[in-house]
């Protein structure tokens, strides 16, 4: 018995088909056992658990899923994969949905989670390595909360934990152009 | 011997100069020739492959190339972050299709073999092991750590190959071998949070709190750990998780390579175990070692 015998065929759900090109997961083996949520560490500040997300592409709601907060504040602990008894990928769709949220311009519901990676790959693009202290920094005005961890500052410092100064490493030339082909493949 | 090209890792030059020092000493001690990769480049960590599956696979591709072309057979990535992302890249590019399309984004192909080591899977394995155990001076027996692993060192067990996904004991087996007395923990694969610790702290602070607070409970007293951002989060942040819910951790966060240094009689200021914010002195001086 194939899966299309059990299910939908896909060429009636754009939604659960856009996630089978673009992330190589089926959603429709997901049989809603919670297994995925019961496991998850951050479920406890989900708006939708794992397995409602999978419920969500199921059933082909774009809006619902992609204005959850779910798969933002994913931690990537690839808890759920390890414990799909269908052998879904659930963490991947959750790096899928963010890369579709971005590509597709959608409004995160957890805003200063996309402020920290866009920072993060930034200063890596621009140094070939990351920044710490640049990465709290720019983190901290661009979300615009200038005083976050600040009490770990002075310590860090002390501690000889944090650089003082950025430099520009050998390779950051090609990492540069890694980011813009991959920038340019994305347009296609 | 088999050379072995070091790739610290951004954490490791930074926050987690510890762990660099560490690995460097304990690597010395233990029979493995460690040569840092030479131009190597930032692996994309999280944010690579939480946005681009891309970059996420490009990034670690280009520093895996350099290895080739250096004439390793194997890599070093101590930090759990680096080895994850390195071993996914292994993984996912044995589709050819796949390689064909990351090496377009690279300016010279990744081709060839290479494999990547986390360091706790050499030292947990003889001959390794059994040389932790032959060469260890001093007696850590007044040590309890709890062995933590986190996420990055397992899952995905088809692409990490830990001894046991859900109850792992590589590193159980190490603290072991350097006479500390290891406190068994059924929370040892859990998630501090590392990913959110800058942009959502508050889930990073309650994660971390559950783990301290199990360990704690158990009665470890040092927590051992193979992750340069599951230290940041446990040790840089008890003080804030203090502060928040009204609690008093102290526990001394070491990494693995500290603690085997510590076995071959190593002293704490050569190991960076001056360096932690929890102060790891009161302990250390507790078991005699000042």
């Amino acid at each position: 018995m194939t899966s299309d015998t059990l299910h939908l065929a896909l060429g009636e759900r754009p939604l659960a088909r856009l996630i089978q090109e673009q992330v190589r997961v089926d959603v429709r083996a997901c049989y809603q056992c919670g297994r995925c949520t019961a496991g998850c560490p951050v479920a406890y500040a989900m708006d939708a658990g794992p397995h409602q997300i999978m419920r969500g592409l199921q059933l082909e709601q774009h809006d619902w899923v992609f204005s959850r907060n779910t798969y933002w504040i994913c931690a990537s602990c690839i808890t759920c994969t390890t414990r799909c008894p269908c052998e879904v990928d659930i963490a991947r769709v959750m790096d899928g949905l963010r890369e579709l949220a971005l590509a597709e311009g959608i409004r995160p519901a957890a805003p200063t989670v996309k402020t920290f990676h866009r920072v993060f790959l930034d200063l890596i693009r621009l140094t070939g390595r990351m920044y710490e202290a640049g990465l709290i920094g720019l983190f901290n005005v661009r979300s615009r909360k200038l005083f976050a961890n600040l009490d770990l500052g002075l310590p860090m410092v002390t501690h000889g934990k944090i650089d003082p100064w950025p430099r520009r490493y050998r390779g950051q030339d090609e990492v540069e152009r890694i980011f813009r082909r991959v920038a340019q493949e994305g347009k296609k | 011997m088999t050379r072995y090209a070091y790739y610290p890792g951004c954490s490791l030059e930074g926050t987690a100069k510890e762990y660099d020092v560490s690995t460097r000493l304990s690597c010395q001690d233990m029979g493995v020739e460690l040569e840092e990769l030479e131009g190597w480049t930032c692996c994309g960590a999280s944010s690579g492959h939480n946005t681009s599956y891309d970059l996420a696979l490009a990034l670690p591709a280009r520093n895996l190339r350099l290895a080739v072309e250096q004439g390793y057979e194997a890599v070093v990535a101590p930090c759990a972050m680096c080895y994850a992302r390195f071993r996914h890249t292994l993984h996912d590019l044995r589709d050819e299709q796949l390689r064909a399309r990351i090496n377009g984004f690279l300016d010279k192909p990744f081709v060839g073999e290479v494999q990547v080591h986390s360091l706790v899977d050499l030292f947990s394995e003889d001959p390794k092991l059994a040389l932790l155990r032959e060469r260890k001076t001093r007696d850590l027996a007044g040590l309890r750590p709890v062995a933590y692993y986190g996420c990055l060192l397992v899952r995905p067990p088809e692409v990490l190959e830990p001894d046991d996904v859900e109850y792992p004991t590589m590193l159980d087996k190490i603290v072991q071998a350097c006479g500390a007395t290891l406190v068994d923990w059924p929370m040892k694969t859990e998630c501090c949070g590392g990913s959110l610790a800058i942009s959502r702290t508050d889930i990073a602070l309650e994660l971390t709190r559950r783990l301290l607070a199990d360990a704690v409970g158990r009665g470890a007293n040092a927590l051992i750990t193979a992750c340069p951002m599951c230290h940041s989060n446990l040790d840089t942040r008890q003080a804030q998780i203090n502060r928040q819910y009204g609690t008093a951790f102290h526990l001394p966060i070491l990494y693995f390579t500290q603690l085997v240094g510590l076995a071959m009689g190593r002293g704490i200021k050569e190991l960076y175990l001056d360096r932690h914010l929890t102060d790891t002195r009161p302990l250390l001086a507790q078991v005699g070692i000042e």
